[in-house]
């Protein structure tokens, strides 16, 4: 455990807020999913928080971040509002997406936010490819790209694990290790499961981070986004976490065991760094409530928000499927 | 059939369950594989035939599609008789180089010394609230590989025959099922072992008004439009192809000089799409006996929507197929 010396009150609160915002967004997902307001897939993030909560602090606005199907959290602590998420997951226009994102595609330009993405491996050579931009125009910014455990056996991984090094890109390289791609062990699909050791084998700076360690993710990716930043080269970090959660919601979760599960949950992110802000006398009752309050009122909001949302309108299926020509100007005769 | 007496209610997922158990047991080079397929996978299919089989024959993958494929083909050069599953056919597109460039080419390029007896099974289509890849109708693209066979069933019995007929096949083929009909109907399937032959269309109900060529998750569809219309005195011919490459062009034509008219009805985006396979092909072949220009019901130019107020609208529906069935009657 990273110590909790130097660390502010003020610091403390916000990533415990952030972590909670998370935990109880996704909470309430789960429980429109059960009224089907929310339909198709929904994967949760639950027990993962601290690695997006971490992580984002160590970017910048301008950097770029690049995410997976399981990208609600990474969507909000970036800055995409938990109304404009939410409103996507039911499929609204006044999502982030219009609407034709749902829960896996959240998008966000503001906030650079390059999306969710449904397919495994998908965004890996994208952030690559972003960052050969940010070098070739001489942009002091990084492209973090988040993955899972499960993403390193696809051959786009190593593609873009060998030309991030080759060419010495800016990219941040987030793995997230929850020890599963769905129902698969992570020791059944890698013949090497330290998976910052694979990045090495690259030649690129790599290492493992305690992903359920609020401080640590943050500390972990400070120092390598500053390296990336100052011309370091791409760097890795290997989070090692846990799903809480079914991988989405039909899942029986044959693969794993009830105390594995309870093992973990030992470790949620939230009640360490909870219980590590009350021993450093950081954090008192009220104030907890408070954060708690917060969160709550800000899901509360989001639902509402997507429930007054409106569809799309039929006529527009077609649209921005290719560019559409600029309106006609008048032209005086 | 004769073989085969008992019948069972099943699901289609039951029903391919069944074939795969069944094609298991009777020969040991058939193999099972693919991301979390020991378990039983991500719609079940595979239930209990890791434990029934061993882990030695029904495995995991790791999450790598264009090896899965690549290694099948591998299997398949060597002897074995490798049974693939990318859980959903949009998960097929990392593996679209081995599947254009390799697994059908390999007898061609030989000239018969080499073959792939593969079968790559994916579950494709819409109609169940999820999204974009997770629902896409990628038949067309794999139609365009040479030397590889599409199949694609429409219900529990025809899948199951089916099913045997394609990992008996000599030649690649392409086993699609419509994640729609997966668990929607029961029907009674034969027990034991029975084959159903490729590259065969059926009559799925006969008429003479006109003809609605379709596969996979849309025949219901026709199917019901025909009832509608059936009510209203117009008896329509449904044509299931069930196998797309190759084509049965006889049966096709064989109803449309009948009917004289035509409406192709499938789900994925429409240029492009089969359909205008099929379009071409009646144009080609009976184009003097139309009494009306081919129309096409498909998916919209469009990747496949999210569940939303509007995902009904994208996928063809009985009400579509009518709207159409109204243009080429009143030609
Ligand atoms: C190309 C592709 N193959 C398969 C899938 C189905 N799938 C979705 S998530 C997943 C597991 C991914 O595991 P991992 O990368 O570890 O991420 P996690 O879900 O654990 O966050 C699989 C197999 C997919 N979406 N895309
Ligand atoms: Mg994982």
């Amino acid at each position: 455990m990273t110590p909790t010396d130097g660390l502010t009150r003020e610091h403390g609160h916000e990533l415990l807020l952030d972590m909670l915002r998370i935990r109880r967004m996704e909470e309430r997902c789960a429980e429109l999913y059960q009224k089907t307001k929310i339909r198709g897939f929904l994967h949760l993030y639950i027990g993962e928080e601290a690695v997006a909560v971490g992580a984002m602090r160590a970017l910048t606005p301008d950097d770029a971040v690049v995410a997976t199907y399981r990208e609600h959290g990474h969507a909000l602590i970036r800055g995409v509002s938990a109304e404009k998420i939410m409103a996507e997951m039911y499929g609204k226009q006044e999502g982030c997406s219009r609407g034709r994102g749902g829960s896996m595609h959240l998008y966000d330009a503001p906030t650079r936010f390059y999306g969710g993405n449904a397919i495994v491996g998908g965004g890996i050579p994208l952030a690559v490819g972003m960052a050969l931009a940010d070098k070739m125009q001489g942009r002091e910014r990084v492209s973090a790209c988040f993955f899972g455990d499960g993403a390193a056996a696809e051959g786009e991984f190593h593609e873009s694990m060998n030309l991030a090094a080759l060419w010495h890109l800016p990219v941040l390289f987030c793995c997230e290790n929850n020890l599963y791609g769905m129902g698969t062990g992570i020791e059944r699909a890698q013949s090497e499961t330290r998976l910052a050791l694979r990045a090495a084998s690259y030649r690129m700076s790599a290492w493992d981070v305690d992903g359920m360690d609020v401080l640590a993710v943050e500390e972990a990716t400070r120092r390598a986004a500053e390296a990336v930043r100052s011309g370091g080269g791409p760097h890795f970090l290997e989070f090692r976490t846990y799903r809480f959660r079914a991988h989405s919601m039909f899942d029986p979760e044959l693969y794993r065991s009830k105390e594995e599960v309870a093992a973990w949950k030992e470790r949620d992110p939230i009640e360490l760094f909870r219980q590590r802000l009350r021993d450093a006398e950081l954090l008192t009752d009220d104030e907890d409530a408070g954060l708690e309050a917060l969160a709550s009122d800000e899901v509360e909001r989001a639902v509402a928000f997507a429930e007054a949302g409106t569809w799309e309108p039929v006529e527009d299926l077609e649209r921005f499927v290719l560019s559409e020509p600029a309106p006609q100007r008048e032209v005086a005769s | 059939m004769a073989d085969a007496p008992d019948t069972r209610p099943m699901t289609l997922v039951q029903a391919v369950n069944d074939a795969l158990d069944v094609a298991l047991s009777q020969d040991p080079r058939v193999l099972l594989f693919g991301e979390d397929v020991g378990m039983g996978g991500v719609f079940r299919v595979s239930d209990g035939l890791q434990g029934k089989h061993g882990e030695a024959r029904v495995f995991d993958t790791p999450l790598a599609e264009a090896g899965i494929v690549g290694y099948g083909i591998g299997l398949a050069l060597a002897g074995m008789r490798p049974v693939a599953e990318i859980q959903f056919a949009g998960f097929l597109y990392p593996a679209l180089d081995q599947v254009l460039s390799h697994l059908g080419r390999y007898r061609h390029r030989t000239r018969g010394r080499f073959t792939v007896p593969m079968v790559i099974r994916a579950p494709y289509g819409g109609g169940v609230h999820t999204p974009e890849q997770h629902a896409d109708s990628p038949e067309a693209v794999l139609t365009q590989a040479p030397g590889v066979k599409v199949v694609i069933p429409s219900d529990p019995m025809r899948a199951k025959g089916l099913l045997l007929a394609a990992i008996e096949d000599p030649d690649p083929v392409f086993f699609l099922e419509a994640i729609k009909l997966y668990r929607s109907v029961k029907a009674e399937v034969p027990s034991g072992h029975y084959t159903l032959e490729l590259g065969r269309a059926r009559v799925a109900r006969a008429g003479d008004a006109a003809t609605l060529v379709t596969y996979g998750g849309m025949v219901e569809v026709c199917l019901k439009a025909a009832e509608v219309a059936a009510r209203e005195g117009v008896e329509l011919e449904v044509i299931d192809l069930e196998t797309l490459a190759p084509f049965d062009a006889a049966t096709v034509m064989a109803s449309v000089e009948k009917t004289g008219r035509a409406v192709v009805v499938y789900e994925a985006r429409k240029i492009g799409g089969f359909g205008a396979e099929v379009a071409a092909r009646i144009a080609e072949e009976t184009v003097w006996s139309l009494q009306a220009p081919v129309l096409r019901v498909a998916g919209w130019d469009a990747p496949y929507p999210p569940f939303s107020a509007i995902e009904h609208h994208y996928r063809p529906d009985a009400r579509r197929v009518l709207e159409a069935v109204r243009k080429v009657l009143a030609a």
